[in-house]
C-alpha cells in the first residue's frame, strides 16, 4: 500500500522494488508576500511572516524584510537560501561602505547596487523577488521594484511574492485609483496606507495557501523606522 | 452459417485516452485544472458507532477555490463517506455508489450494509486503474454494527478503528496514534476527531477554514457542519463600497421599445352551474 | 579556441567568456564532444530518518533514532545522529549519514583548531548555525551538495537557540523543529503542546520527544524504536541514549479483513 503524504518534491523515500533516480533541484519555493508603499514622507513595507515548502509551514515567525539602514526596509520572497545569501552580502556590502564613506548608503544607491548584484548571478540566478522601500535624497517615499535578475524601476507601491497578482491590482485601485471615474485623488496619509496594508494582506491570507500567520510592518519617516505586527489567519 | 453482423464487445476496459493524454501532456499540451481537495479527512469508531471529520477547503494549485466546501457525501441514510482528491471524482464517485446501492437496498428490501459500499467503491475504482483520483473514507452502522474504511484512489481498501487520509492525513494520523482509544464515548471521540482535522487545517496547507463531523450511531446520524471555525477572517478596516458613477460610461444609446398594444378586455363569464 | 594568456592584457575584458571569434559553449547547451555537463552521483546511500527539537525553559532537546537505512533495507542499528560539538552547542542530522559523518569530521577538527587558539572563544549555536549554513548553501551552488537536514540546537547568551538548515540552504530558527516524515508527524503533535504550555519543564520536553518518536516509529517505515537524545542546559550539553519508548500494539486485534 502506498501513501503519498503530498507534494513535497526531491525529499523523501521512494517505494516499489526499482530504485529510483533523486533528481536534486538547487532550488525550492518557500512563498509569502511582500509589499511596499511610498507616501510623500513616508514609505511602508511589509510581508507575511510564514516560512513554507510544498504542503507543510517551516515557520509561522519568519519575516521577509531586512532593515538594511535608517531609511531603507528590503523586502525579499522566493528561495529562502538564496534570500538568505543576497541579504547578507547587501549587509556586508553597506557595513563597507559606512566603513569607508562615513555615511549610510542611500535608498537610490542600494537599489542600483542590488541591481548589480542580482545581475552578476545572470546565468544561475538569485531566485528572489525584491522590492526595497525607503526615504529617498529629498526625504519623499520611494519604493523599487526588482526581477530576480536585475531589472528595476522606482514605483510609488508594489507586491511581490506568491499573492502579488491579488494585491497589485487592489493598490492600483485603492492607490493608483485606477478604473474610478470622478474620483478625487487624495494623497495617501500614512493611516491609510498602514490600514490598507492590513486589509490587503487579510484578504490574501483569505486565497493564498502560502501566504498567513502574522504580517510585520515597517513605516519609514524621516524620525526613523517603526515596527508593528499584525495577526492573521493560521490555516 | 451466418457471420455475426456486430463484432461482440471485447472485454475489460479502455485506456487509449489515458494513453492518448500523457501523450498529448508529454508534447506540452495543458489538462485543465481540476479543484483538488488537497484535504484532511478521518473517521474512527467509538463506542456506539463511527464519527467521521473533514476539513472545508478545496484548492486550484495554491489557490484555495472554495473555502467551504462539503467533503462528507451521502451514501445511504446509515453511510456517509468523506472523500479527498479531485473533487468532481470524490462527488460523482459517491453519488454513484448511493444511487446504485439505493437499488440494491430495493431489490434486496434490506438496510444497505458498508461492507457492500465498500465493495461496490474498490470494484469500481479498480477498474479506472487510479485514474479515478478518489481517496475515501468510508463509515456507516449497519445491522452487524459500526465499520470505517478507508479507500484508495487504485482500489485497495483498509479495515481499520481509526483513519485518514489527504494531504493532511499525517497530521491527523498523529493525533489518533497518540491519544485514540477502544471504546470511547461520543464526546471524547468527536474532539478527538476534532484535534486531529485541526491538525491538519494548522499543519498541512492544503487543508483549512473550518471543521465538518458527522456522527452515527445505530439509529440516528448528526451532521454537524460546521463543528468547529477554526480561524475566523480578519476583520477589515477600510471600506470598499464606491460611489454611484465611478464606473465610466463609455457611450450610451436609447432605444425606444416599440409595443404594440392590442386591446384587451377581460369578459367575465359566471360559472356554469346546472 | 583562442585561449587568452594571463599576460594579455588587451584579452582580459573577454575573460570567462567567447574571445572574439572563438567558440564558447554555454552551460546546459551539450553541444561540446570536449566539454560536457559533470556528471555526479546525487543520490543518497546509507540514509537516516527525522531529527526532532524543542526548546523548553532554560534549554533545548534534540532527538533522532539510530536506525541507518540502505534504501528500504534496515541496514546498521546503531548510528548515532546527534553530536556535541561543546558544552552550550549539539547538532543532529538526518539525511545521507556518510555526508553526515564528513561533516561531523570537518566540525571536530575546527572545534580542535579553536582550542589550539586558546582565546577563549569557541563555537555559539548561532555561529555553527551561520557557518552550516554557508557551507549547506555553497556545496548546492556547486551542485554538489551535503545531502543532509541538519538541526542545531544550544544556550546562546543563556537563551535557547533551535536552528535548521537544509542540502539547499533553506535555514530558518523556530521553537520546534523537525526534519524528514517528523515535519509531517511530529511537528504537529509538538505545535499543539508549545501552543498550550510555550514554557516547558525539561522532564516535559523529554516527554513530549518520547509520545513524537513513538509515533513516528509507528509510522515512518525509515523508523527505529531505538533513540538518542541531545539535551542542552546552562549545566552543559550532554547526550543520552539509547533509549526505546514503550508501545502498545493492542489496536492490531481489531484490524479486521477488508471484507468482513
Amino acid at each position: 500500500m502506498q501513501m503519498d503524504p503530498g507534494l513535497h518534491k526531491g525529499e523523501g523515500y521512494q517505494y516499489g522494488p526499482n530504485p529510483k533516480q533523486h533528481y536534486f533541484s538547487p532550488y525550492s519555493m518557500n512563498g509569502g508576500t511582500v509589499l511596499a508603499i511610498a507616501g510623500e514622507d513616508f514609505a511602508v513595507v511589509a510581508s507575511d511572516t510564514r516560512l513554507s515548502e510544498g504542503f507543510s509551514i517551516h515557520t509561522r515567525d519568519s519575516p521577509k524584510t531586512y532593515q538594511l539602514t535608517n531609511s531603507t526596509v528590503l523586502g525579499c520572497t522566493g528561495f529562502h537560501g538564496d534570500v538568505l545569501t543576497v541579504t547578507k552580502l547587501l549587509e556586508a556590502r553597506l557595513k563597507m561602505y559606512k566603513n569607508e564613506h562615513n555615511r549610510q548608503m542611500s535608498t537610490s544607491a542600494i537599489a542600483a547596487m542590488l541591481s548589480t548584484v542580482l545581475y552578476y548571478r545572470r546565468f544561475f540566478p538569485y531566485y528572489v523577488y525584491n522590492i526595497i522601500g525607503g526615504l529617498d535624497d529629498e526625504g519623499k517615499g520611494a519604493v523599487y521594484s526588482f526581477d530576480p535578475i536585475g531589472s528595476y524601476e522606482r514605483e510609488a507601491y508594489r507586491a511581490g511574492g506568491t499573492a502579488s497578482s491579488m494585491l497589485q491590482p487592489l493598490l492600483d485601485n485603492q492607490i493608483g485609483f485606477k478604473n474610478q471615474e470622478g474620483v478625487t485623488k487624495v494623497p495617501l496619509s500614512k493611516e491609510k496606507a498602514v490600514f490598507l496594508v492590513k486589509d490587503v494582506f487579510i484578504s490574501a491570507a483569505e486565497r493564498d495557501i502560502y501566504t498567513g500567520d502574522n504580517i510585520m510592518i515597517h513605516v519609514t519617516t524621516k524620525d526613523g523606522t517603526e515596527t508593528e505586527v499584525f495577526p492573521l489567519r493560521r490555516d | 452459417m451466418a457471420a455475426l453482423a456486430v463484432d461482440p464487445p471485447r472485454g475489460g476496459f479502455s485506456f487509449e485516452n489515458c494513453k492518448r493524454n500523457a501523450l498529448l501532456a508529454q508534447k506540452g499540451m495543458k489538462a485543465p485544472t481540476a479543484y483538488k481537495t488537497g484535504t484532511t479527512i478521518c473517521g474512527i469508531i467509538f463506542k456506539d458507532g463511527v464519527i467521521l471529520g473533514a476539513d472545508t477547503r478545496a484548492t486550484e494549485d495554491t489557490i484555495v477555490a472554495d473555502k467551504n466546501c462539503s467533503k462528507i457525501h451521502f451514501i445511504a441514510p446509515n453511510i456517509y463517506c468523506c472523500g479527498a482528491g479531485t473533487a468532481a471524482d470524490t462527488e460523482m464517485t459517491t453519488q454513484m455508489i448511493s444511487s446504485n446501492l439505493e437499488l440494491h437496498r430495493l431489490n434486496t428490501g434490506r438496510v444497505p450494509r458498508v461492507c457492500t459500499a465498500n465493495r461496490m467503491l474498490k470494484q469500481m475504482l479498480w477498474r479506472y486503474q487510479g485514474y479515478i483520483s478518489a481517496a475515501l473514507v468510508l463509515g456507516g452502522v449497519d445491522p452487524t454494527g459500526p465499520h470505517l474504511y478507508s479507500v484508495y484512489p487504485h482500489g485497495s481498501t483498509d479495515k481499520l478503528p481509526y483513519v485518514t487520509m489527504g494531504s493532511g492525513s499525517l497530521a491527523a494520523m498523529s493525533v489518533f496514534e497518540s491519544r485514540y482509544k477502544p471504546d470511547m464515548e461520543k464526546e471524547e471521540g468527536m474532539k478527538l476527531v476534532r484535534d486531529a482535522i485541526a491538525a491538519g487545517i494548522f499543519n498541512d496547507l492544503g487543508s483549512g477554514s473550518n471543521v465538518d463531523l458527522c456522527i452515527i450511531t445505530k439509529d440516528k446520524v448528526d451532521y454537524i457542519r460546521p463543528y468547529d471555525e477554526a480561524n475566523l477572517k480578519g476583520k477589515r478596516q477600510g471600506s470598499y463600497k464606491y460611489k454611484p458613477g465611478t464606473t465610466a460610461v463609455l457611450t450610451s444609446e436609447v432605444k425606444p421599445l416599440e409595443l404594440e398594444i392590442l386591446d384587451t378586455q377581460i369578459v367575465s363569464e359566471p360559472m356554469e352551474v346546472s | 579556441m583562442a585561449l587568452p594568456t594571463e599576460t594579455d592584457m588587451s584579452l582580459e575584458f573577454w575573460r570567462n567568456g567567447p574571445t572574439p571569434g572563438g567558440l564558447y559553449n554555454f552551460p546546459g547547451q551539450g553541444t561540446s564532444t570536449k566539454m560536457g555537463p559533470i556528471k555526479k552521483t546525487l543520490s543518497p546511500m546509507v540514509t537516516g530518518t527525522s531529527v526532532l527539537g524543542v526548546k523548553f525553559d532554560g534549554g533545548i532537546i534534540l532527538a533522532a533514532d539510530m536506525l541507518g537505512s540502505y534504501g528500504s533495507l534496515a541496514r546498521f542499528m546503531h548510528c548515532p545522529r546527534l553530536m556535541k560539538v561543546n558544552d552550550s552547542t549539539v547538532m543532529g542530522a538526518g539525511g545521507d549519514y556518510a555526508d553526515f559523518q564528513y561533516i561531523k569530521s570537518v566540525i571536530e577538527q575546527r572545534v580542535i583548531d579553536e582550542e589550539c587558539m586558546n582565546d577563549g572563544f569557541q563555537y555559539t549555536p548561532k555561529s555553527l548555525f551561520s557557518w552550516l549554513t554557508r557551507i549547506m548553501y555553497n556545496r548546492r551552488s556547486r551542485f554538489n551538495p551535503l545531502w543532509n537536514t541538519i538541526v542545531v540546537g544550544g544556550l546562546q547568551d543563556g537563551e535557547p537557540f533551535l536552528g535548521y538548515v537544509d542540502k539547499i540552504g533553506t535555514a530558518f530558527k523556530a521553537p520546534s523543529v523537525c526534519s524528514g516524515y517528523g515535519a509531517y508527524i511530529a511537528q504537529p503533535i509538538l505545535r499543539n503542546a508549545l501552543e498550550k504550555q510555550p514554557n516547558l519543564t525539561e522532564q516535559q520536553a523529554k516527554e513530549l520527544i518520547d509520545q513524537c518518536l513513538t509515533v513516528l516509529h509507528y509510522r515512518d517505515a525509515r523508523s527505529l524504536n531505538k533513540y538518542q537524545i541531545a539535551i542542552v542546559t546552562k549545566d552543559g550539553a550532554r547526550i543520552e541514549g539509547p533509549i526505546s519508548s514503550a508501545t502498545n500494539w493492542d489496536i492490531a486485534e481489531r484490524v479486521g479483513f477488508f471484507d468482513e
